[in-house]
């Protein structure tokens, strides 16, 4: 069975973006660019399948600018076998890039795409269910354990209020949590021979999809700040200002 | 122009998302009406009517939607769908789970998370974990959207008296089955509808740590108890008390961050909150930045000597 990877280059989860003066969207130029860390329990989690037997390829794909190609060389260094770049300088929003990855998953046939449940970017939550609808498959979301057991995946999602187990026929589209894994540290080895693994390059045109964005941004703005307060000396004063300052208590 | 929303319910009764999500539906300018999809949901179908603002009730019941299974709930939307001009959701794990399917299926857009409705086809959203706040646009025919509930307030839950509509309900699309439920048994309120929330970071140290200093004082207080994502990382707290950009967004009216540092995605999830209190020992944490009372203290005494206080 093949594993289909998607991964997103984003802005460093450390990262504290700025707002660009003009109100235009937010400045990264210059900015450490890493992969979507969803994404990198993503990888680990196919690599790990792998490693079990149960997974025969690992294919990570990344749309997007040139640049991404880096990040697919961080996916084969983890222990991807080998990546797709869809590569284009246009703004893709999720439809788009689920419109993509359908393309792939038509062409490639994978049993399982496993990707992050977010991007720390856009914050949208939205490319794999997208994908499962598009591809009529069934999806599994915030993953916290996928079980591979003939032509099933039982998954155990983070729901409120606690945990719930699915059990999907494959193909299936599965998306991450934060539990599910801890990505493994890559090592300098590995980084060298994902520098020789396979990378192939293919735009959006090849595969038949038009990635015009569908939502305008009219505007960014810093969201509003919110002023510190006071320190308070000791236990007692706090309880008296959550009582008669606040009266929240 | 017609809204349509997509209530969270527990069959019995309506979770108080879905009332924030109506005040949003009511914001985009039509009617809304509200659907109700389960097995053996016409007690959360009767309470939906009772919602202030609600114009019409449509109730689907059968067994493909027992268990909110996402390809079944978004079918059972879609088969109503055409409806309305906007289509919204709570912005809950069941919400985001069903909705990018709905708009995929529409070949439209998605807008995630929204915190205000600016015109019927513009919208607020916080991006890169709240640090900015995008406007956006829509230029689809259906606006398919996810709410965030601490961005409006919540409609009346009684008040109204909509007729309620019975709809048929969708064939089970067989390929994905519920195998069981782990719910955390827990006798406090809800983390995003708790009006008092008390959250340990990474500085209690254990899981027994946490569960000794946090749980008496959440108890005192009545209170919901929320953890920061290292506290999760950490193994001290189950992922669904994690407060954050990638956890739960909450505004309750009182914070009481306990040994938490303040990384960027934690306040992204805590600081629309009415009051906040931080206590923590090192006075350069971030935390105290977006406090109202800072306490600078070893939360092992301070905690303890705050629940003797109360």
């Amino acid at each position: 069975m093949k594993v289909l990877v998607p991964v997103k280059r984003v802005v460093d989860y450390n990262v504290k973006v700025r707002v660009k003066s003009d109100g235009t969207g937010v400045d990264i130029a210059n900015v450490k660019m890493s992969m979507n860390p969803f994404d990198e329990i993503a990888v680990e989690e196919a690599v790990r399948l792998k490693e079990k037997g149960v997974v025969t390829e690992v294919i990570a794909v990344s749309c997007g600018v040139a640049q991404c190609q880096e990040t697919l060389r961080t996916a084969m260094a983890i222990g991807a076998d080998r990546a797709i770049l869809v590569e284009t300088t246009e703004e893709l929003q999720p439809l788009a890039v689920a419109k993509l990855l359908k393309a792939l998953v038509d062409k490639e046939q994978p049993g399982l795409v496993i990707l992050g449940k977010q991007a720390i970017d856009d914050d949208a939550n939205q490319t794999g269910q997208m994908l499962a609808a598009l591809a009529d498959l069934p999806q599994a979301t915030f993953a916290s354990k996928v079980e591979v057991a003939g032509d099933k995946v039982n998954v155990t999602r983070e729901v409120d209020g606690g945990l719930e187990t699915l059990q999907l026929s494959t193909p299936a589209v599965i998306t991450t949590d934060l539990r599910l894994n801890e990505p493994r540290y890559v090592t300098l080895p590995n980084i060298m021979k994902a520098k020789k693994k396979q990378l192939d390059t293919v735009k959006p045109e090849d595969l038949g999809v038009d990635v015009a964005p569908r939502l305008k941004t009219l505007k960014v703005v810093e969201p509003a700040k919110r002023g510190a307060g006071i320190k308070v000396p000791d236990v007692a004063t706090l309880v008296a200002k959550l009582k008669n300052e606040a009266k929240v208590i | 122009m017609t809204a349509l929303v997509i209530a969270e319910h527990d069959n019995a009764s309506i979770k108080a998302a879905t009332l924030n999500t109506v005040t949003a539906a009511l914001a985009c300018g039509g009617d809304v009406h509200v659907l109700v999809a389960g097995e053996g949901a016409a007690a959360a179908a009767a309470a939906a009517a009772q919602i202030t603002g609600v114009a019409k009730v449509l109730h689907a019941d059968g067994a493909s939607l027992k268990d909110g299974l996402a390809e079944n709930l978004a079918a059972q939307v879609l088969a109503i769908a055409s409806s309305y001009s906007h289509i919204l959701f709570p912005a809950t794990a069941s919400g985001k789970n069903v909705a990018p399917r709905v708009a995929a299926k529409l070949d439209v857009a998605q807008i995630s998370d929204i915190t205000k409705v600016v015109a019927a086809d513009s919208f607020e959203r916080p991006i890169y974990a709240g640090n900015a706040i995008a406007t956006v646009q829509s230029a689809d025919a259906v606006k398919v959207i996810t709410v965030r509930g601490t961005g409006f307030d919540a409609a009346a839950a009684s008040g109204g008296s909509a007729a309620v509509d019975s709809v048929a309900a969708v064939q089970d699309a067989g390929k994905s089955s519920f195998v069981g439920r782990e719910v955390t048994k827990s006798d406090r309120p809800e983390l995003t509808a708790a009006k008092i929330i008390v959250s340990g970071g990474r500085a209690l140290g254990s899981a027994e740590k946490f569960n000794e200093v946090i749980t008496p004082l959440a108890d005192k207080l009545g209170a919901a108890i929320g953890a920061s994502r290292a506290a999760v990382d950490a193994g001290y707290a189950p992922n669904d008390l994690q407060v954050g950009q990638t956890g739960k967004i909450v505004a309750p009216q009182l914070y009481i961050a306990c040994g938490i540092s303040g990384a960027i995605q934690h306040l992204a999830g805590m600081k629309d909150s009415k009051v906040i209190v931080a206590i923590n020992k090192d006075p350069e944490a971030p935390i105290f930045s977006v406090a109202d009372y800072g306490l600078e203290a070893d939360l092992f005494t301070a905690v303890p000597e705050l629940v003797n206080a109360l």
